[in-house]
């Protein structure tokens, strides 16, 4: 483990002892599993403070666990120029509750929360136009949930809007 | 404007609004391509994601295979035989002249330079060459394995690799000589599409879009991967922030390349191609012949997979067009439960907003060349 992680680890624990949930590290990475609503206080803790610069949103992505009560679990990968470390953070949330939006921290927040809220169904608080991105108008389903099949497609494209295509199962 | 317009390099569409001449939001239109990459390489095993890679930008399969690899790499935590990653620093940067020779190709071409595509084009398919020749495919290559390569280099790679150094350097001293003081090509691209450190910073650019704004960050000098540590290079940054700047770092850029092209077929060093970690990596072919040990080891992996261990990673590695990252979730079975792409395309299309705005429809056209993105990427 590299002496920045060392701090990182040592920093946050004091700051936010209560809304750590997990440490762990693996291959050198360290991961934070935090509380859904410190997210934002963490993410800007770790972007504002002098000693860490983790100024760089590198990626936002999800995680799918459909066997777990709070089935979510979005990924923030976080880079400081300083350092030249990464961290990941990570929340959970239920299907249907809101996880925070990171917009207003970063831009790149924006196409990433969509892409999510597209693929997974995870919907973002605060999000100024959290629409799907990928995949096209009136599409039904998340397709990277575990329980979206991989073998059958439903047709996609109609001409009415009014008349959306029937699924088939 | 698009999503079937010659100038949108594939499948991008945009929503402008615009008064009069002036562009006041562009807001991109993705997704054409989208063919679940992500959720198909969930249903495989992980060495036969690998050709999934190549398909998202397919102007640099190396690199992406090259991520990809060195991601199950660091989760299986073997170590990769000098050779193998000197060789897959040799074709990563062959890979970053294809990418960007296409680029300033296209690019030209979109601003009214049509001749640089021909003379680009031309070069390119030297660098195509090398790929039929390690790997038997032009575009697709599917050339790196985890745990090394899919077959030694031939013997024949060094010789043509030279060819192509030999040739390259008074060939890109060609394509300033047409663009760099042409008083066409300046006034269409200085001053045009800018961006400042603080927004491109914030909009998550990465590669020589960053590069271009002055801020010197590369992911070869600063988390190196596959000893690029051992190489002698520079990163170009130029303060410019717009179209122009970003032209004259991806030229120098080239230069580079060659630069670490030479180094790497210079120092190459001598052993084998892949790794020896059995039950992870295929053995050699002849010993699978003859050994019985070897056989079995072989079939298992065809059949079963691999068996990495519990966890996830990330590893970013420095493509052509930026950072491309790779995150991968293992929960021991042989399918990775999760991989995802991060696509530097995806978040640069994300900031043409920004590069638009209050400047002219025709400079949209610099401003989607100048990102140099690949709707393969962008879409998965």
């Amino acid at each position: 483990m590299t002496e920045i992680h060392e701090k990182v680890e040592k920093k946050l624990r004091d700051s936010f002892s209560s809304s750590i949930r997990e440490v762990s590290h693996f291959r050198d990475e360290l991961t934070f599993l935090i509380e859904k609503d410190a997210l934002l206080d963490v993410l800007r803790f770790l972007k504002d403070d002098p000693e860490f610069t983790y100024v760089f949103l590198t990626d936002l992505t999800a995680t799918d666990w459909p066997d777990r009560e709070e089935r979510h679990e979005v990924v923030y990968q976080l880079y400081s120029f300083d350092s030249h470390t990464y961290v990941r953070i990570k929340v959970r949330a239920k299907q249907g509750e809101k996880v925070a939006s990171a917009t207003a921290i970063w831009d790149v927040a924006n196409p990433f929360e969509r892409e999510v809220y597209d693929l997974f169904g995870v919907e973002f608080e605060g999000h100024p136009n959290l629409t799907r991105i990928l995949t096209p108008e009136g599409f039904e389903g998340f397709p990277l949930r575990k329980d979206y099949p991989l073998t059958y497609e439903v047709p996609q494209f109609t001409h009415s809007v009014d008349d959306p295509p029937e699924v088939i199962k | 404007m698009g999503p079937q317009h010659p100038a949108t390099h594939g499948v991008l569409r945009l929503q402008l609004d615009l008064d009069g001449e002036t562009v006041i939001k562009a807001q991109p239109i993705i997704g054409y391509l989208h063919t679940g990459i992500e959720k198909t390489a969930e249903s495989k095993h992980y060495s036969k994601a690998i050709p999934l890679t190549d398909r998202m930008d397919y102007l640099s399969p190396m690199s992406n295979n090259l991520g990809y690899c060195l991601a199950v790499e660091k989760l299986l935590g073997i170590e990769i035989p000098e050779k193998a990653q000197w060789a897959r620093v040799c074709l990563a940067e062959l890979t970053r002249l294809n990418s960007h020779l296409v680029w300033v190709g296209t690019h030209a071409l979109d601003i009214g330079a049509m001749s640089m595509m021909l003379y680009a084009f031309r070069e390119r398919e030297k660098i195509l060459g090398i790929y039929e020749l390690v790997s038997g495919q032009r575009m697709m290559s599917t050339y790196f394995r985890i745990g090394g390569l899919a077959l030694d280099l031939p013997p024949n790679f060094d010789e043509r690799v030279r060819e192509i150094l030999d040739l390259l350097p008074s060939r890109i001293s060609e394509y300033e000589d047409l663009l760099t003081e042409n008083p066409i090509w300046r006034n269409r691209t200085i001053g045009v599409a800018k961006i400042s450190p603080e927004e491109a910073l914030s909009c998550g650019l990465t590669g020589p879009l960053l590069r271009s704004c002055g801020i010197k960050h590369d992911l070869r000098k600063t988390n190196p991967y596959s000893s690029y540590e051992k190489f002698d290079f520079d990163i170009p940054t130029n303060d410019g922030c717009d179209v122009f700047a970003r032209y004259v770092v991806k030229m120098e850029e080239m230069r580079q390349s060659l630069r670490i092209i030479r180094q790497a077929l210079d120092g190459m060093p001598s052993g084998d191609y892949r790794a020896h970690a059995p039950g992870v990596v295929l053995p050699p072919k002849e010993k699978v012949l003859s050994e019985m040990e070897s056989l079995i080891f072989h079939f298992k992996i065809i059949t079963e997979g691999i068996h990495p261990p519990v966890g996830e990673v990330y590893q970013g590695i420095e493509s052509p067009k930026g950072e491309i990252g790779f995150y991968i979730v293992s929960d021991g079975s042989p399918y990775p439960y999760r991989m995802r792409v991060r696509p530097p395309s995806f978040v640069h299309v994300g900031a043409l907003d920004k590069m638009c705005q209050g400047g002219l429809v025709a400079d949209v056209i610099a401003a989607i060349g100048s990102i140099d993105i690949i709707l393969g990427e962008v879409d998965r």
